[in-house]
């Protein structure tokens, strides 16, 4: 299996989030909403890849986009990256997001770079309502805002100090939506805390949902077990693995640090 | 492969097509890499750590990215030896392939019937962890001191009916003194480095990034020192000697074969590069070609001084 891959297009979407848009067959083709690749950086200062959602698939176009923010060393290294540069890049990996055609009104509900990998989601789902709640940090920090109002039938937008959209969190938009009416199922990516109040509402009102889980990544493939996470197994507790048995799980498996 | 190198080995009765096996921990049972790569194409493959009852291991994090290298703190999660035996070893049986069976135990007796259970399974030989950092009870603790060594060694070996490779722990003072106590114990093999015990902090938040606070170091970063402990304990030992640490391509292998070393592992560089395995095993035959060896068992030892 040939690893790399061509870059098409590097783009930077705000003060410290890129797009990186990848051309590569292997990955486009087999790929589905809310599967990840792990990337190695290029230069020797970095050892381990970063795992990275897949945020956008184009199928005919045979390209993945991969959006992220720029946290340390190796995202630094990556906003580097120009168009015509090769990524070694391994993917598609991990379960994605469940995608049920009966499911007519669905929901996504992301915060912060935990939107990236429900565009997809909106982009597949055969669904004739679909939601799409996002929160930001503050104006500036406000990305993707068309192609989420392209495939969603409504998109509202918070931002913690209210410098756009509705003032407060993801979860008080979430609790407002479902308030006033009932999506079949609801999709969840963002930080631990927002993920774990969005399961406790949506469980109030027993709406399945799925979250995206984050982890420290080693293989990124199931094998050296080191991206542990804390699921629901029976009446009993186990380790999963965000990288093969998610990183998208069923809302009510996971257990949540607080619990 | 050209038909006039002779890549292949032998390890306390066992014999390897050639001289590379996956390391233990990282290669979990073959599974995952089997999509990347035929598992026939290595000598043989070294399972994820088993223990009688399954093991849920640490919490997460655990794993922590250092200089050419990583922490791990895994803490020897698995299904147990019985799942093992009926769910893993029917897989990796259908490849032409040594397989090895990495047990741990919390106490003597469990160790005992790890070898006793293994005894009689399908699999080509036992490798005894005696050295795991990330455990609290057993393993490590018994692998760093000698009369441990001895003390663990002697009396499973009564069980063994399969070849015994004891695995060594570096975090001791005097490897050669831990290599020739299990070798007196009865050990048939060894296989050294485990993982180096080390720690990383996160500054800014003046956190431990291991939630277990401490974890094993691999990778590149402790190729030099697993080099330099295959070459003493090779010096001192008449069994054979398996070594690993850094290994990442046919190179750094061959560098342990002239240090000692009668077959390699290859552990983390993989987790890095899925084809790290049978890249080693390539770089290794060219290696020969380009020196004009045809047989792989003239590397060993070969060191010039
Ligand atoms: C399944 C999955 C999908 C992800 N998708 C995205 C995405 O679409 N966009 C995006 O911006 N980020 C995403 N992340 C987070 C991204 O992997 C980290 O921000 C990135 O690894 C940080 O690397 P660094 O070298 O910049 O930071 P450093 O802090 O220098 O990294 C040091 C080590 O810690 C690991 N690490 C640090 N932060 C995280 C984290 N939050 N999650 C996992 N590992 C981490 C790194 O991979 C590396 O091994 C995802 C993470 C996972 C697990
Ligand atoms: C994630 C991880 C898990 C490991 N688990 C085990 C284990 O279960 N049993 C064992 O004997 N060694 C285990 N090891 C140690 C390796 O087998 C090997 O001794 C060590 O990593 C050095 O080799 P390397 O630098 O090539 O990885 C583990 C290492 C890593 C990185
Ligand atoms: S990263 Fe290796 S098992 Fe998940």
């Amino acid at each position: 299996m040939n690893l790399i891959e061509r870059v098409r297009k590097a783009e930077r979407l705000s003060s410290d989030i890129y797009l990186i848009r990848i051309e590569s067959e292997r990955i486009s083709s087999s790929a589905s909403a809310g599967q990840f690749v792990n990337i190695k950086c290029p230069g020797p200062e970095v050892y381990l890849r970063r795992p990275i959602s897949i945020c956008s698939i184009d199928r005919s176009e045979k390209t993945i986009d991969i959006v992220f923010q720029v946290r340390g060393k190796g995202t630094r290294l990556l906003s580097d990256i120009k168009a015509g540069d090769t990524l070694d890049i391994l993917g598609p990996l991990g379960r994605g997001f469940t995608i049920c055609p009966e499911h007519k009104n669905i929901l996504v509900a992301g915060g912060g770079i935990g939107i990236f990998p429900l565009l997809q989601v909106l982009k597949d789902h055969p669904a004739e309502r679909k939601t799409a709640l996002l929160g930001f940090r503050n104006k500036s920090a406000v990305v993707m805002e068309d192609e989420f109002n392209k495939y969603s039938t409504d998109l509202k937008i918070a931002t913690d100090d209210g410098s756009y959209g509705i003032q407060g969190f993801v979860t008080a938009l979430l609790q407002n939506a479902i308030s006033e009416d009932r999506p079949d199922m609801v999709y969840i990516c963002g930080p631990a805390i927002m993920m774990e109040q969005c399961v406790k509402l949506l469980k109030e009102k027993d709406i399945p949902c799925e979250v995206s889980m984050e982890q420290r990544m080693g293989c990124g493939m199931g094998a050296c077990l080191v991206c542990a996470c804390k699921t629901r197994s029976g009446s009993d507790w186990d380790y999963s693995h965000v990288c093969k048995d998610g990183p998208v799980f069923s809302g009510d498996r996971i257990i949540f640090e607080s619990e | 492969m050209s038909n006039n190198i002779n890549m292949s080995v032998e390890i306390a009765g066992v014999r390897l097509k050639n001289p590379v096996l996956a390391a233990s921990g990282t290669f979990g049972f073959g599974r995952e890499y089997s999509e990347y790569f035929d598992l026939s194409l290595l000598g043989g493959i070294s399972v994820k750590g088993l223990t009688l009852k399954p093991r849920k291991g640490n919490p997460p994090p655990r794993i922590a990215e250092t200089p050419s290298g990583i922490l791990n703190s895994v803490g020897l999660q698995n299904p147990g030896v019985h799942y093992f035996i009926e769910n893993e070893i029917p897989f990796l049986r259908k490849y032409d392939t040594a397989i090895i069976a990495n047990a741990s135990g919390n106490t003597v007796e469990e160790y005992e019937q790890m070898v006793e259970i293994l005894s009689d399974a399908d699999i080509d030989a036992i490798e005894l962890n005696l050295s795991c950092p990330n455990v609290k009870e057993g393993c490590m603790s018994f692998g760093s001191t000698a009369e441990g060594i001895v003390n663990v060694v002697k009396r499973v070996k009564k069980y063994a009916k399969k070849p015994l490779i004891v695995k060594l722990t570096p975090n001791v003072t005097d490897i050669v003194e831990i290599a020739k106590a299990a070798e007196d114990s009865g050990a048939d093999a060894l296989s050294l480095i485990n993982t180096l015990l080390g720690m990383a902090i996160d500054a800014k938040t003046r956190k431990p990034i291991l939630k277990n606070i401490t974890g094993g170091l691999s990778g590149p970063a402790i190729k030099p020192v697993a080099l330099r402990m295959v070459y003493q304990v090779a010096q001192n030992v008449k069994i054979p000697v398996i070594g690993m640490g850094g290994i990442s391509n046919g190179t750094d292998a061959v560098e342990f074969l002239l240090a000692g070393a009668s077959a390699v592992m290859v552990g983390t560089a993989g987790l890095v590069n899925p084809y790290a395995w049978i890249e080693t095993v390539k770089g290794i035959e060219e290696y020969m070609k380009e020196t004009n060896i045809s047989d792989v068992k003239e590397l060993i030892g070969g060191l010039i001084i």
